[in-house]
């Protein structure tokens, strides 16, 4: 018990960061017209694609000289760019269309 | 001290991001911002972060060599893809995201292992302060595996959905399934626990075997759900991989993947409950109950009726002298990439003087909002898409309904009959308006493999073909009238 509240103060900060963009999230979607979801699920798609900066982190530390770690890392980051990059590529063409459509 | 800026502003373009994606009128800078956001995070990273000795990244050539192939594959991929084939496409991009992330954790619990059994004369001790030692230990293999796991299953699950949405993989489900998926489940959760709990058991076999049932479980996962669900489930693994991105900023202390990652893991968690929530069905529902496995008996038994054909010379006539003429777009709609000729038909009759509107159903075609991006790439007004609620009030004053091959979602089933699947799911009521004439390709069932009694009904007529053709001659006729 003594333990667990120790870690908790410790690592505060990211309590509350989580705690709060669980709750942002949430409100953030939360007034979103159905028409909107398609775009709205891919954008949500691209963000995540955040995880592109670990794929980076752990090609930039590898050893040159490990190939399993250089190979792993390599694929991990095309896989992270075609997350963001499709992701943002792909949910901007649907609302191109939805924005020439308002003039 | 820059890049805490640089990942500072990243995550505040996220949270805008997000926020402005949720308005029609500011929708696309939204997503403009957080891809700036993005890119500068990127770019941040690549040149100013350090380790805490204060080591930059190396490996450039491999680093930008990643980028510049994702960046190619991607934006082709993106651009060639049909507006059809969106919802497959957006699934795949997320599976490619949980990858990624697992992929990452096995580099660091390759990493994490070696340095804990490097035979030379380091003691634990020098490389976790002697006292923090194993709680250093759990808590990164923790995080190390909660990203693997969720990772890879959000991966081979995205995969299984989008083979699923594009036809190639068919719904499949034996008996016992659910138990074997909850065994398996534990059987993740006891290894993972098992590997945090002991240090030395920092072996990477034990690790790969927990990284192939974790693979499988993503497989078993969606398997058994019916493609009808597939939207509820590309919703929930996309909010899956964003608590995996998570998993990764805490391991790097990142506070941008860590605020992206679970910005996107509660956003796509609360949509996945709007989209089960527009079904009238509970999330538990979508994932237990392999819907429209065990409907043919209850189905095959009213398949018996008569239903009566319509020409296209009659439809056409039908339509010019209606005061409202209700569009209700399906699949079949997107299927046969009729939107265009839709527009055209519906402009047509506007010059004619008819008034004519769209009833969009939240879960019309393959996503929620599928058939509102698909109408506003064939130019349709904004102001003519009613939703659910606004179109039942109208269409007791509509002259006729034309469902284009929308099916589940016009069943009156979902009102009167409890025993079908679908009782309880809100639905277009068509059968309120004078005529409705009902495009599909066959007399086949819809996507949740039940039968549709609206068929039968004396109001209604079929006019079988494919919705593109069939429009396109409709128009034809209307001119020549």
């Amino acid at each position: 018990m003594e333990t667990l509240l120790e870690k908790i103060a410790l690592h505060q900060d990211y309590i509350y960061i989580v705690v709060l963009m669980i709750f942002l999230g949430i409100e953030v979607i939360g007034r979103v017209p159905s028409v909107l979801h398609t775009p709205l699920m891919s954008g949500a798609n691209a963000i995540h694609g955040v995880v592109i900066i670990g794929a980076i982190i752990v090609m930039g530390k590898a050893d040159p000289s490990n190939y399993l770690a250089l190979g792993l890392g390599f694929l991990a980051v095309i896989l992270g760019t075609l997350n963001v990059v499709g992701g943002f590529v792909v949910t901007d063409r649907m609302l191109e269309m939805f924005r020439h459509k308002q003039k | 001290m820059l890049l805490t800026v640089i990942y500072l502003l990243a995550s505040v373009s996220f949270i805008l991001g997000l926020k402005m994606l949720s308005n029609p009128a500011s929708a696309r800078k939204g997503n403009l911002i957080a891809a700036a956001g993005m890119g500068l995070a990127i770019l941040g990273t690549i040149f100013l972060y350090e380790e805490s000795d204060g080591t930059r990244l190396g490996n450039y050539g491999w680093i930008f060599g990643g980028l510049i192939i994702g960046t190619i594959i991607g934006t082709l991929a993106a651009k060639k893809v049909k507006m059809t084939a969106m919802p497959e496409m957006v699934s795949l991009f997320n599976g490619m995201g949980g990858a990624c992330a697992a992929l990452i954790s096995i580099t660091e619990f390759n990493h994490l292992a070696e340095t804990l059994h490097q035979p030379h004369d380091v003691q634990l001790g020098e490389i976790f302060p002697a006292s923090a030692a194993y709680s250093a230990w759990v808590g990164k293999s923790i995080v190390i595996l909660a990203g693997l796991i969720i990772g890879s299953v959000s991966f081979s699950g995205s995969v299984i959905a989008w083979g699923k949405l594009n036809g190639k993989i068919h719904d499949f489900a034996f008996k016992g399934q659910h138990l074997i998926n909850g065994l398996l489940f534990l059987v993740l959760l006891g290894l993972a626990g098992w590997i945090a709990g002991v240090y030395e058991n920092a072996n990477t076999t034990v690790f790969y075997v927990l990284l192939i049932l974790s693979l499988l479980y993503g497989v078993f996962f969606v398997l058994p759900i019916g493609g009808a669900d597939m939207p509820v489930v590309i919703s929930l693994l996309n909010s899956f991989t964003g608590v995996a991105a998570a998993c990764g900023g805490f391991l790097y202390n990142n506070k941008a993947m860590l605020t992206g990652g679970i910005l996107v893991g509660a956003a796509g968690t609360l949509l996945t409950i709007l989209m089960c929530k527009a079904m009238n069905r509970s999330l538990l529902n979508v994932l237990i109950g392999s819907f429209g496995g065990h409907a043919g008996g209850v189905a095959a038994a009213k398949s018996q009726g008569n239903y009566k054909e319509i020409t296209l010379s009659d439809t056409a006539i039908l339509l010019t002298y209606a005061h409202k003429v209700m569009i209700v777009p399906g699949y079949g709609l997107a299927v046969a990439q009729a939107q265009h000729a839709c527009h055209e038909l519906e402009k047509l009759l506007t010059e004619k003087g008819v008034e004519v509107r769209y009833a969009i159903h939240p879960v019309a075609g393959r996503m929620p909002g599928h058939m509102n991006v698909l109408l506003a790439e064939a130019d349709v007004d904004y102001d003519q898409l009613l939703e659910m609620e606004a179109a039942n009030e109208q269409f007791s004053t509509t002259d006729v309904v034309l469902v284009l091959g929308a099916n589940d979602v016009v069943n009156p089933a979902a009102k009167t009959d409890p025993a079908s699947p679908i009782y309880g799911m809100p639905i277009l009521e068509v059968e309120l308006a004078k005529n409705c004439i009902v495009n599909k390709r066959s007399m086949k069932p819809g996507y949740a493999g039940i039968e549709n009694e609206l068929f039968f009904q004396p109001k209604t007529s079929m006019l079988f073909g494919d919705a593109k053709k069939v429009l396109e001659s409709i128009s034809t006729e209307i001119k020549n009238l």
